[in-house]
């Protein structure tokens, strides 16, 4: 994992003081709601609907036991004794203090993380693939890469005041884990005549436009990664749309440029940009990659796996995935019980999850952007005594992928913006399908819930999703099939008419036992889809 | 009935205007009428509330209501989690919100 060097600890530390003197003036008067917004937001520190919301970035979703602690200690202390786990593979607390805000950030600052860069017109948090140094898919680990343009990101003067927020990330393995080309630039490292580069796929995107991003650039190599990211930034800053705030993402310039044009506009300004020396030295980068070398994990482990417990073996074949070295695996940790939040966590799961990975998992855990969390590298020997301490804390759920495996934004419990509740939808659904031999009749079944059209809940990328819209003060909700986040990226269709709270999951029922009646053999739902279209679904929902 | 409502500025708990001062209970709120704006701008000076609006009330057997669901949620709390609602023991306090 990456440590911090001196630059890194000296960055955050001066925005912990500066932040706790803007707070000490708003408390004091000397500055106006007005004046201090933007300075809390640049620090992570939203006003919702109950309290202030502090958002924690963790870097690309990788964190050790003492990150993993400190988060439960925040929610503990600061908070109501939980956080939530976000699709950026960021936490939430509900419900901070002002007064605390200082406080948390130097207890943050201790564990080598912050809330810098989690809100803003500015460059997000990086994201990653949550299996990234142990998937047995990948070509690399991409987190060096990764952390690389966190750096180049961090406090970056020319892109602080962008048109619009900017998400980037970066995956290493065919299999897209991180919805990477719904990100307003998705680098794929790629490998052509025995070298790795970097595809750049830019302009995808969520909200009230979604889009699939363009591929731009098919092969950078890597020691021009950085200079092109910054030429597709610089496009971006000088001829994204301020004007209008629905039209300033990258994804509307690139649209109406047209990708070709916007490539165009990239060479050009990359010519330049190489000139200026961002990429790092050989030995700067090899400093970075170093720390992410992987744990002294032991191939000659036992590969078997004593399934003789049922329950056990559920949740191996749903939750657990293959690593790369023989004898160990991936535990998927599902943060969605039936009739749970999905992504919520208590301060004693979070302590729970770092004692397992400082256990069993070489003191790494990873968020996932399904709001899920992942051990990377435990020994198969270990699975069942992993799993046991799971299921004694209700985290075992064998749901991984499933129909209840349900991505879910706070919506209007918690959200200003919303237009709808999220959470007793999602909840509703889990317990509709609460049966675990028929969720894994239905196979894998991605559905995505959003309070309104932002689409934190990426339900555009749902293969099932509903948006929450707000119909004469009641709450009502959009029906929409056929999105996918993953490889085979796609947006969603609308259904038709929206339903109430409970209409939306009848509607559910019907497109499920419509599946089970057309599908083919093998086919998840979204295959069976594609394949037969919106029009029997159309019916068995409306008659 | 016009309500007038904001968040703590210290604490950001949803706090209701009284007619004298802020309460964390809907049931302290007071009708503004015509006041609201004069109440507001008077009330952000003061420093002791961010971010007030003025919003549509109306009274129920039980007190005051805001009218908006949004409104009502935020005089309750997370509908998800009845534990840390202001009513975390009335069954019904769910009622409230839809
Ligand atoms: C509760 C406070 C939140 C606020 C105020 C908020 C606000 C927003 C807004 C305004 C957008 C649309 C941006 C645009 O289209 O330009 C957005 C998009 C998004 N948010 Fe949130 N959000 C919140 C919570 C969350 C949570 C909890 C998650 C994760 C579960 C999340 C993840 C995302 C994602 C993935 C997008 C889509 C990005 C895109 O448009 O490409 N947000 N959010
Ligand atoms: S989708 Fe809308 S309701 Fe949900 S968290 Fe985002 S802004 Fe809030």
């Amino acid at each position: 994992m990456y440590k911090y060097d001196e630059y890194d600890h000296a960055m955050v530390d001066a925005r912990v003081a500066e932040f706790s003197d803007q707070v000490r003036r708003r408390l004091a008067g000397e500055i106006t709601e007005d004046q201090f917004k933007p300075l809390r937001l640049m620090n992570g520190l939203y006003l919702q609907l109950h309290a202030y919301m502090l958002r924690v970035a963790v870097p690309y979703g990788t964190l050790d036991s003492r990150q993993m602690r400190m988060l439960a200690h925040i929610a503990r202390k600061y908070d109501r004794d939980y956080g939530h786990f976000t699709t950026r593979q960021n936490i939430q607390y509900n419900w901070i203090k002002l007064e605390d805000a200082p406080a948390i950030l130097e207890d943050l600052a201790s564990v080598e993380m912050h809330a810098i860069q989690t809100s803003g017109n500015c460059i997000r948090n990086i994201s990653s693939d949550q299996w990234a140094g142990a998937a047995a898919d990948e070509i690399t680990d991409p987190r060096p890469w990764a952390e690389l343009l966190r750096q180049w990101s961090s406090f970056h003067p020319e892109f602080s005041y962008l048109p619009r927020k900017f998400k980037i990330a970066v995956i290493a393995a065919n299999e897209d884990r991180a919805a990477m080309r719904l990100h307003d630039i998705g680098i794929q490292i790629v490998e052509k005549d025995g070298q790795h580069g970097a595809a750049f796929y830019v302009g995808g995107g969520m909200g009230r436009t979604p889009m699939i991003a363009p591929l731009i650039k098919d092969f950078v190599p890597l020691d021009d990664m950085l200079s092109y990211a910054e030429a597709c930034l610089r496009v971006y800053n000088r001829y994204g749309r301020r004007d209008n705030i629905y039209k300033a993402r990258i994804k509307i310039l690139i649209h109406e440029l047209g990708a070709d044009e916007y490539r165009r506009q990239v060479e050009e300004e990359f010519k330049h940009v190489k000139s200026l020396g961002i990429d790092p030295p050989k030995a700067e980068f090899d400093r970075i990659a170093a720390q992410f070398a992987p744990p002294p994990l032991d191939a000659s482990a036992p590969d078997e796996i004593d399934r003789s417990d049922p329950d056990f073996a559920v949740w191996v074949d749903q939750n657990v995935a293959k690593h790369k070295v023989s004898g160990h695996a991936i535990v998927n940790i599902s943060l969605k019980p039936v009739g749970g939040i999905p992504g919520d966590a208590s301060s004693a799961q979070i302590d729970l999850m770092a004692d397992l990975a400082e256990k069993y998992s070489h003191d790494e855990l990873r968020v996932t952007h399904a709001q899920n969390i992942v051990l990377p590298h435990v020994r198969k020997a270990d699975l069942y005594a992993v799993w046991q301490a799971l299921d004694a804390a209700g985290l075992a759920t064998p749901n991984l992928d499933l129909i209840s495996d349900i991505i879910a934004c706070p919506g209007l419990d918690y959200c200003s913006l919303a237009n709808a509740r999220s959470i007793p939808v999602a909840q509703k659904i889990a317990q509709r399908f609460a049966d675990p031999a028929r969720q894994r009749d239905l196979g894998e079944l991605k559905l995505k819930i959003s309070g309104c059209i932002n689409a934190c809940g990426h339900h555009h990328a749902g293969h099932i999703g509903i948006l929450g819209v707000d119909r004469k003060g009641t709450e009502n909700y959009q029906l929409s099939l056929g999105g996918s986040g993953a490889e085979d990226v796609s947006l969603g269709t609308i259904t038709g008419p929206g339903f109430d709270e409970d209409g939306v999951v009848d509607a559910i029922e019907r497109v499920t036992d419509k599946y089970l009646a057309e599908r083919n053999e093998g086919e998840r739902f979204v295959d069976t889809f594609r394949r037969v279209g919106m029009a029997p679904f159309k019916e068995a929902i409306y008659g | 009935m016009k309500l007038l409502t904001g968040n703590d500025l210290k604490t950001g708990f949803v706090t209701w205007w009284t007619g004298s001062d802020w309460s964390l209970h809907i049931e302290d709120a007071a009708d503004v009428g015509e006041h609201g704006e004069a109440i507001l701008a008077a009330e952000e000076g003061a420093r002791r509330v961010n971010a007030p609006y003025i919003i549509n009330g109306e009274q129920t057997a039980d007190g005051p209501r805001p009218a908006h669901i949004k409104d009502r949620i935020r005089a309750l709390g997370p509908t998800v989690r009845p534990d840390l609602t202001l009513k975390p023991a009335d069954p019904a306090a769910g009622d409230w919100v839809i």
